[in-house]
């Protein structure tokens, strides 16, 4: 139907408009004016979740077990409802911790461990690659329908064709290409690829519009509508299976949920979108709604084309898998053929290319050089490390296209497309137990991670892996009928006698029971060491700071030429340069030779590094020119490998001694806290003892004045009365607001819950305080609301704060032109409230210390401005009633004292 | 003899009383409510000896003796502290920047009559 070259033209075009979007997203990122910075292009390049096996096998699995197929989708679509907190979480450690990889955040999560690192990556791989390879073989499968025609049988084809004229091949070094060219352009800390990102957001939208225009034409010009198809369909008895027992039972279904939800957050190429390309936390917020759509979309026409395919193809032997391109091919529809094609064709690309560089940065961070720092005695003296790093990842990208050519290649006919990427899925799923209870719990350990990954892997690879390899004839049927040596309990798909789930759930469950068994029971076993509690910290909390911080404990000398040029040697000059430089203004420094050589700029390199070849490398490698001088890069390296017990043993002195540092500061802090209180303390009974003294002076010497001489005149005598009167009254005063405050802290006050309208108790407030108003003749303004406005709180404590602040305005408005004001507002959920004198005003070095206990005004030896404990009592009268109370002021115009409080249920 | 007494304090009721109690005792009486009044009257009343407050507004009681011991005019001018603050170092305080004698709020009358009796009949050099 289509010629051959007309094929590989269209290919070709469609592959080089790809870098030509690539291209174009990299130049504008390199400008600074990124195009993938859009919650759009971030959810659309999430979508690179629908590879081939979507494109092409949803069609089938549905043709297959009706409904079955929504699982993939639904546990997806369920766990992006957790992202505003889950997701957010690890993106945000990622850009703290300069992670990049899966293998970097787990490696990262137990102690920076090289080990565990190493692992992953293993896993990853071996995971992954089958699943690349089912991409390679769709590519493959349908230029081959494409170029033959529908009922070509392609498996046989595929695999008997000599390997130079294999289309997959060829496909697989064209991905290799594109991957190398916008995967590895240069070395870069955060590790962000936005051409890439831009070409998989653009090939989404392809891979979509592809397989709703088939849909379109499958429903609506094949047949006439939704209702007219599935009434055929029923007539032919295509429609009830799909509804029966194709589900498969509830543990099945509950357990492919399951799965899919877990691979979303845990799959490589996953991680890299979300996470790694992530450029701004805001983007996940149109994510979380925007994805789920998308997988919507892409499955409303599943059933549809499945249904017209078997009404179309009844008896000619055309496989389900293949209907979205051949159900256009059978009715001659070119174009829409060729659509579908490029379709799949984005749908394989796409995840092929993103996967692999997740891949290639894990093998060369986690895998290649820890094995390189191992191998060299110290760093080669003048090896550009960047260019070497960049090779390492060119020839890992190499290396796992074509290990997925050669599973293509040797495999590719033994399983259903849907098998591989369900068993990919299970082995990537062994992931998520260290990654996500490590976000959440302190507990965990390096050595409960490696255990749990490694039985849990383990269990996969029996229950799992091996039954594939026996169904494809590589191993005996036996194994998988009767157990090994004839072991019934021991048999890969009934273990321990649980029968009766399919594979992929029997595998799920013991593979999941073993792994978070396994890291449980390690993680309890010993508790985690300095480093691993220190990044538990980091992770588990990473949600409370507001910005990223790095806390480290690092102690030991530094060069900063030294930093400066192990980054250097990695990132390139310019790069490490300006990194530092700007590292440097963010600490007030003019240039990065003049840093302090502490802890901060330690960390500040290895981060930096760590975009580079990963945390655990980072920390090897900047230990190397920091630690001890003495100290070289060998023995550095020797004193992290444990395997030898003398070395471990003073690895872990060397942790005790850290420890207990750390513990020392600790009680350092703590002791310098509780003398801080103390001299609190002091200072408040200092000050309480003044206020006392000084009215108890004026009545003492009245009292004595007039004790000793009868004689004093009596206007004078009734005078000195009336101040012995009301410097007691002053006195009792201070008693009582000293100890309503110390009520008040130790929290001995009964608070009511009284439902208050504000504009009432202003006016009773008004009403208290009128005689001092009219007596000092100030003009009082009011702007009350007509409505009430009602919150919750104690009628007497807040009618304290409203005396309390009114007599204040009053005490301080001028003698002559005196004015006060009262205010009350509403400002969306508050309700506020202002009282403001036209008086001498506040320093603006006072506002704030105003509303400390007998805080003196400029805090030196001279008098308190106010009585000493109007302010701080009103202030936690306030506070407790969830408001706040502040004061801002012109000094010689006035001051306005303001204070707002939540405002209650009725008012709303 | 008629000697001239200044009297700082912020607080009017403290002023009052001890003016009472100096003019009783036959002292001429000027008084000051902060710091730098007490500074500005001190030069134009050239007083006999001043009842200096502590804790006051715009320059406290240890600045005033400070400054009034370094002008060369009032440097043996007798001063009395009246203070509130109780803390024996805070008297040290007061004493070490030049002043005759610490008197602790609230204050016997008797005590503080017979101290400036003192220190204006030079009884008292400390």
């Amino acid at each position: 139907m289509l010629t051959t070259p007309f094929i590989v033209l269209y290919s070709f075009l469609y592959l080089g408009l790809l870098f030509a979007i690539a291209y174009w997203g990299d130049r504008r990122a390199d400008r600074n004016r990124s195009v993938v910075a859009s919650p759009t292009v971030y959810a659309l390049s999430l979508a690179v979740y629908c590879t081939a096996w979507t494109f092409y096998g949803s069609v089938g699995r549905a043709a297959a077990t009706g409904a079955g197929f929504l699982p993939i989708y639904l546990g997806p679509t369920l766990i992006a409802a957790l992202w505003g907190t889950l997701l957010l979480k690890m993106v945000r450690v990622s850009k703290s911790q300069r992670i990049t990889s899966i293998a970097d955040f787990i490696a990262s999560r137990y102690g920076k461990s090289q080990r565990l690192g190493g692992v992953v990556a293993v896993i990853a791989v071996i995971g992954v690659v089958p699943y690349i390879a089912l991409q390679l073989k769709a590519i493959a499968r349908s230029f081959t329908i494409l170029q033959s025609g529908p009922e070509v049988q392609t498996d046989t084809l595929l695999t008997t064709m000599p390997v130079l004229q294999d289309t997959a091949l060829y496909v697989a070094l064209v991905l290799a290409a594109f991957t190398i060219l916008f995967g590895t352009r240069h070395l870069d800390a955060s590790e962000r690829h936005e051409g890439m990102v831009a070409a998989i957001a653009f090939e989404s939208i392809v891979k979509l519009l592809a397989f709703i225009a088939v849909g379109v034409f499958a429903t609506y010009f094949l047949h006439d509508g939704f209702a007219d198809l599935f009434n055929k369909a029923e007539r032919a008895g295509y429609l009830n299976p799909l509804v029966g027992e194709g589900m498969g039972g509830y543990e099945n279904w509950f357990a492919l949920t399951l799965l899919a939800a877990l691979a979303v957050m845990v799959l490589p190429r996953q991680f890299q979108v979300a996470v790694v390309e992530n450029s701004d936390e805001d983007h996940l917020r149109r994510a979380v709604w925007m994805f789920p759509l998308y997988l919507f979309l892409i499955n409303i026409f599943v059933i549809p084309i499945a249904l017209a395919g078997q009404l179309s193809f009844a008896g000619t032997g055309v496989d389900a898998d293949t209907f979205v391109l051949t159900l256009p091919m059978a009715h001659d529809q070119a174009m829409l053929s060729l659509f579908a094609f490029i379709g799949g064709l984005s749908a394989a690309t796409g995840m092929v290319i993103v996967e692999t560089i997740a891949l290639s940065t894990m093998v060369s961070n986690n895998l290649v050089m820890p094995f390189l720092l191992r191998r060299w005695k110290r760093l080669p003296p003048d090896a550009d490390l960047g260019q070497l790093v960049l090779r390492i990842r060119r020839g890992a990208i190499i290396v796992i296209l074509l290990l997925g050519y050669l599973y293509f290649r040797f495999a590719s006919g033994a399983y259903a497309l849907v098998s591989i990427g369900l068993i990919s899925f299970a082995a990537v799923a062994q992931f998520a137990p260290a990654m996500i209870i490590g976000l959440y719990w302190r507990g965990g350990t390096h050595r409960g991670a490696m255990a749990g990954l490694l039985m849990g892997f383990g269990v996969w690879a029996y229950t799992l892996l091996l039954p594939s390899f026996a169904k494809s004839g590589w191993l005996p049927m036996d194994f998988l009928l009767y157990g090994p040596f004839g072991i019934e309990l021991l048999r890969p798909q009934a273990l321990f006698g649980l029968d009766g789930m399919n594979e992929i759930t029997h595998c799920l469950f013991w593979s999941m029971t073993f792994n978070i068994g396994g890291y449980l029971f390690l993680s309890l076993w010993r508790p985690p060491n300095v480093h691993e509690a220190t990044q538990a910290t980091l992770f588990v909390d990473a949600l409370k700071h507001e910005r990223p911080i790095g806390i480290r404990l690092w102690r030991g000398k530094a060069e900063i030429k030294q930093l400066l040029g192990l980054a250097e040697r990695f990132l390139g000059n310019a790069r490490a340069r300006r990194a530092f430089t700007a590292f440097a203004a963010r600490r007030d420094v003019q240039v990065p030779e003049d840093l302090p050589a502490d802890a901060e700029t330690v960390h500040f390199a290895e981060t930096l590094l760590a975009g580079a070849i990963g945390s655990a490398s980072a920390r090897v490698m900047v230990a190397s020119v920091t630690a001890e001088e003495t100290l070289g890069l060998d023995e550095v390296l020797h004193i992290l490998d444990e395997a030898s017990q003398i070395r471990a043993y003073s690895h872990e002195l060397e942790q005790k001694s850290r420890e207990l540092e750390a513990a020392t500061a600790e009680l350092k802090t703590a002791n310098e806290q509780l003398k801080e209180i103390d001299r609190m303390k002091d200072d408040f009974m200092s000050s309480v003892t003044h206020e006392l003294r000084t009215p108890l002076a004026s009545i003492r010497a009245f009292s004595e004045i007039l004790y000793d001489d009868p004689k004093v005149a009596l206007d004078e005598r009734r005078r000195f009365l009336g101040i012995i009167v009301d410097e007691t009254n002053r006195l009792s005063r201070l008693v009582n607001q000293v100890l309503d405050l110390a009520k008040i802290e130790s929290g001995h006050v009964q608070w009511r819950d009284d439902a208050v309208d504000l504009g009432v108790l202003i006016e009773q407030a008004l009403a208290v305080t009128e005689q001092l108003i009219s007596e000092k003749g100030v003009r009082l303004e009011r702007a009350l609301p007509e409505n009430p406005c009602v919150v919750t709180g104690d009628t007497d404590r807040l009618m304290q704060v409203l005396v309390n602040l009114l007599s204040n305005a009053v005490k301080y408005a001028p003698d002559r032109d005196g004015r006060i004001g009262v205010t009350l507002s509403r400002s969306k959920d508050r309700y506020r409230i202002s009282v403001r004198d036209n008086g001498p005003g506040i320093a603006p070095a006072d506002l704030e210390s105003i509303f400390e206990k007998f805080r003196q005004a400029s805090g030196g030896e001279d008098k308190p401005i106010g009585t000493g404990l109007g302010l701080p009592i009103s202030r936690r009268i306030v506070e407790h009633l969830g408001g706040r109370i502040w004061v801002e002021s012109v000094e010689r115009k006035g001051a306005t004292f303001i204070f707002e409080l939540p405002a209650g249920r009725e008012g709303d | 003899m008629s000697k001239k007494v200044l009297v700082v304090d912020d607080e009017p009721n403290i002023v009052l009383s001890v003016e009472f109690l100096m003019k009783r005792a036959g002292h001429e009486v000027v008084t000051a409510g902060d710091g730098e009044e007490a500074l500005r009257v001190l030069a134009e009343t050239k007083p006999d000896l001043m009842i200096l407050d502590v804790m006051m507004p715009r320059k406290n009681g240890f600045e005033v003796c400070t400054d009034v011991r370094a002008n060369p005019e009032t440097a043996d001018l007798p001063i009395l502290m009246l203070s509130a603050k109780g803390r024996e170092a805070e008297r040290e305080k007061g004493l070490a920047l030049g002043a005759n004698a610490y008197i602790t709020k609230p204050f016997s009358t008797h005590e503080l009559v017979a101290r400036v009796d003192e220190l204006l009949r030079g009884v008292i050099h400390t």
